[in-house]
């Protein structure tokens, strides 16, 4: 199918093709964690705390004793469905929010305009944090925190797509059939819209991972024991003398997943053509 | 001999040829038409008169370009480019890509005679003002002092006729200078150029799509379709006695004064494609005239009656 | 003009129509207002092809949306069959688009590149709540696109794989696919090569007398506008200048004779002398009391620059705004 030409190009490209490895490691790592980890993740062996890297345990032992490769491989869990949920939510809102204000125009398009410039100027870990502030830690509230930090960034992708697309002639050509708002935004001008903006989505689940594991480092996210890469940093901070390993190891977990989402992202965007739209934000 | 004389080029972009076999010549005070549609490689020729080929990836792959006597092909970039300007002028199709648009226009047209003259600041601003009101721009002094976006699109294209001027060249190459323009604009620009390039005694090479602009303003005329010329011929010779059929259908294209109804019918079948050129001659799927021998092998650009054409069967 | 008169031949009759268009009106920025169509009046009489011709900011292109209600006017009406357009509720004006159609100046964007050409010559039914079954919708696509003559075997082609002559010719096809009695057609051929111009040209003519089509042809190319059109009516600035009733009337305007001098004929033997106007089209925002063309015309007095000429009948239907016509 054509629509899959793009990806295949992408993955094709050296970059492409080794982050599209990383990738597909830590979702099958995520979807299949129960059968992938050797140990449960919250079994504790308070003797064996500390422990570094062995034969049995391949990334050491954590401050319980626990598996630290065993947490990774159920922190990825946490924090790609976290990330990718909320950034979803935020895509879809975007979309609507964005299509209308663009398609419309009016007194709806300058009160979008306004609320998503105001929160364009504040950093997204600020308003996460504020939202967390008001209601309360979880792992439903960070999906929702980050969900909102993230939505003027899609509303404004998609306002301006919008806003260039509707003066295509195919738009008025549509509306002279007799064609409604509804058929024009639905049939022409989103689908138009969609690429720049789910790939724009799919950077930002790079950005929502780094801020879920921020979140967790503040112990705000995932309550403990459920794994999640930002709370094992933290509580490796205590420890990062005697046993460095519980600080390194999700530190490079997060880091060769967001490294592989930007540069598979990248690889996209090329093969797509689509650099000069993405620029329009 | 030619001022320039463009003898059987050929060029290549990659895996495509879009340019085969090209000749022609231009004499001093003589306007050449260079005719064609979209894909015909008018515009091409004209960016390998000005060296501008390598810009966009292409190579002349065959054939020379002798300009008063010299090679163009052969020549160092260094050399090129001092002729570029000085010697050979270009006037693009939009006046904005040829003018700055934060630096006035008279500092504009002077910088083009202090450098390729060697003027003093204050005769090139002379000479500024003169081609200016030479082009029956209003006020030249105000124009002087205006910026781009200060002009109508008519009044900036004679602005960059006045730049081209500037240098005092011996040839102009204009790449359809009034396509952008409105239909009263677009007259008086043309009448201008004719005048100058007579007055001057240049040599103007002008690039159309447009038959009318070609009757009214060209000395001779050579027709290009996808990338091969047709036909090259005097101008009254192309349209008393055109010997391509091309040139034949392309100029009942376009509608005459009082032509009957219904008479007006264009050329069936599409401008080919640079990737799909038939074989034999390329414009026999759409010529009436065509026979087995034209889907086969290519006709030569060979001599007429009067002027060349590229035809298996028009009259020897 | 009454557009009321049931005897009128006038399919559209359009009256005193108006548009204006205002820009800036921000911080230390004036709010400035311009008449792209400035009072305009007219008749498109059924079965007959009416060209509408002048230059860039002429409004032309305005017009065009205005007798369609793809824009709304400032002032004036446009009657369309008996109907005022104004007045039509949105569910109406849906039925009455089923009438009126318009072929567009730019065929390489007037089809959305994500659709099939199938796809885009079935739109017309869905937009229009007809159904079809999958056999209906086959032959209603396959007739459309050999009325406009292409092969049906393109029928699954995105529109990126079809030339502009062949894109344009989908474009007519869409225009046609409910049945309409008038075509807006703006500047068709213009984005065309010239020998592709004249294929459109002759489909469009054949399509008018196989169908019974009433014409608006709005062009920038006053030798085409003459070879095509029934009544040529000449615009400038918003304004009506004149109405030749036929194709071989000359123009008694001084702007109209300009803009006939300015198109040069295909015939080497018959070059011209142009005549220079002085001065440039003036700026759309600013108001003249008297005569568009005052400024530039050779024949300008200050009668002129004060009032603004009425179009007047010189008889057989010759309309001019001009308080001096050339003989």
């Amino acid at each position: 199918m054509a629509a899959l030409d793009p990806i295949k190009t992408a993955v094709r490209s050296p970059r492409g093709g080794l982050s599209a490895a990383v990738l597909v490691l830590v979702v099958a790592c995520a979807l299949f964690a129960p059968w992938i980890a050797p140990y449960a993740y919250d079994i504790q062996n308070l003797p064996g705390s500390n422990a570094e890297p062995s034969r049995t345990h391949w990334m050491g032992t954590d401050e319980f004793g626990r598996d630290l490769m065993s947490r990774i491989i159920y922190g990825a869990r946490t924090s790609l469905s976290v990330a990718i949920t909320a950034i979803s939510i935020s895509v879809v809102s975007g979309l609507t929010l964005g299509a209308m204000a663009g398609y419309f125009g009016g007194w709806f398009d300058r009160a979008v305009t306004a609320v998503v410039d105001l929160t364009w100027s504040f950093p997204e870990i600020l308003i996460a944090l504020i939202l967390i502030a008001i209601i309360g830690p979880g792992v439903e509230s960070v999906m929702v925190a980050i969900s909102i930090a993230y939505l003027a960034q899609f509303t404004r992708l998609t306002r301006a797509q919008i806003m260039a697309l509707k003066n295509e002639t195919y738009v008025e050509a549509t509306a002279n059939l007799g064609a409604g708002h509804f058929h024009i935004i639905f049939r022409h001008l989103l689908p138009n819209a969609l690429t720049p903006v789910i790939v724009a989505g799919m950077l930002a689940t790079g950005d929502a991972i780094i801020l879920e594991a921020t979140l967790g480092f503040f112990g705000l996210g995932a309550q403990p024991p459920t794994p999640s890469w930002g709370a094992m940093m933290s509580s490796g901070t205590a420890q990062i003398f005697i046993a460095p390993w519980i600080i390194i190891f999700p530190g490079l977990a997060i880091a060769a997943t967001v490294i592989s989402i930007n540069l598979f992202g990248d690889a996209l965007i090329e093969a797509l053509d689509i650099r000069n739209r993405l620029r329009s934000v | 001999m030619a001022l320039l004389s463009v003898q059987d080029i050929s060029v290549s972009i990659g895996v495509l040829s879009p340019l085969e076999s090209v000749t022609f010549e231009i004499d001093k005070g003589e306007i050449l038409g260079l005719v064609g549609e979209s894909g015909s490689g008018k515009s091409l020729t004209a960016m390998c008169v000005m060296g501008l080929l390598p810009r966009i990836g292409g190579t002349i792959t065959k054939g020379a370009i002798v300009f008063d006597g010299r090679d163009l092909t052969r020549l160092p970039e260094l050399e090129l480019r001092r002729l570029r300007g000085k010697r050979i002028a270009l006037i693009s199709q939009n006046p904005m890509t040829s003018l700055d648009p934060i630096i006035r226009i008279g500092a504009q047209i002077d910088q083009v005679s202090t450098l390729h003259l060697g003027l003093s600041a204050e005769a090139a601003k002379a000479r500024s003002l003169e081609l200016i009101a030479q082009l029956r721009i209003p006020e030249p002094a105000a124009i002087h002092r205006a910026y781009p976006h200060q002009l109508s699109g008519g009044m900036k294209q004679r602005i960059v006729i006045a730049m081209a001027l500037a240098a005092d060249p011996d040839l102009i190459v204009a790449d359809e200078p009034t396509t952008a323009l409105d239909v009263t604009i677009q007259a008086q620009i043309i009448q201008i150029m004719a005048e100058l390039v007579r007055d001057r005694g240049l040599a103007l090479m002008l690039i159309t799509h447009d038959m009318g602009v070609v009757a009214q303003a060209c000395d001779r005329v050579v027709v290009l379709y996808a990338g091969r010329v047709a036909e090259m011929n005097v101008i009254g010779e192309i349209f008393a006695a055109p010997k391509h059929p091309y040139t034949r259908e392309l100029i009942r294209c376009i509608p005459r004064l009082g032509q009957e109804p219904g008479s007006l019918k264009g050329i069936p079948g599409v401008v080919p494609s640079i990737v799909d050129y038939p074989e034999g001659c390329r414009f026999n799927p759409r010529c009436s005239d065509a026979q087995a021998l034209c889907r086969e092998r290519k006709p030569a650009l060979e001599r007429k009656s009067t002027g060349l054409a590229a035809c298996h069967f028009s009259e020897a | 003009m009454d557009p009321s008169d049931p005897q009128s031949d006038d399919l559209v009759t359009l009256t005193d129509l108006t548009r204006e268009f205002s820009s800036g009106g921000g911080f230390m920025k004036p709010r400035r207002t311009m008449r792209a169509v400035n009072n305009v009046s007219l008749g498109v009489p059924r079965g007959k092809v009416t060209g509408v011709v002048g230059e860039s900011g002429c409004g032309k292109s305005t017009l065009a949306r205005l007798v369609l209600r793809l824009l709304e006017a400032t002032e004036g009406t446009v009657v369309f069959d008996g109907k005022n357009l104004a007045t039509q509720s949105q569910t109406e004006m849906r039925k009455l688009r089923r009438q009126m159609q318009m072929v567009f100046q730019d065929p390489y964007s007037a089809i959305d590149p994500r659709y099939t050409i199938r796809r885009a010559l079935l739109e017309p039914f869905q937009v229009q709540g007809d159904s079809k079954s999958a056999a209906e919708a086959k032959l209603a696509a396959e007739e459309l696109i050999s009325m406009v003559g292409l092969n049906p075997r393109m029928m699954a082609s995105f529109p990126h794989q079809l030339s502009g002559g062949q894109k344009q010719r989908v474009g007519i096809a869409r225009a046609l696919a409910l049945r309409p009695s008038f075509l807006v057609l703006d500047e068709p051929t213009a984005s065309l090569d010239v020998s592709i111009q004249a294929q459109i040209i002759d489909l469009l003519e054949n399509l008018k007398e196989e169908l019974g089509l009433t014409y608006l042809f709005i062009s920038h190319d006053l030798s085409l506008v003459r070879y095509f059109c029934d009544r040529v009516v000449v615009m400038y600035l918003g304004r009506v200048m004149e109405i030749l009733p036929g194709p071989g009337v000359l123009p008694r305007h001084h702007y109209a004779h300009a803009l006939l001098d300015s198109n040069f004929e295909p015939d080497p033997t018959r070059r011209k002398v142009v005549t220079m106007l002085s001065g440039e089209i003036p700026s759309p925002f600013a108001t003249i009391p008297g005569c568009a063309f005052a400024a530039r015309c050779p024949a300008a007095t200050d009668l002129c620059n004060r009032e603004r000429p009425p179009l007047a009948d010189l008889g057989d239907g010759h309309m001019i705004a001009c308080h001096h016509p050339m003989d």
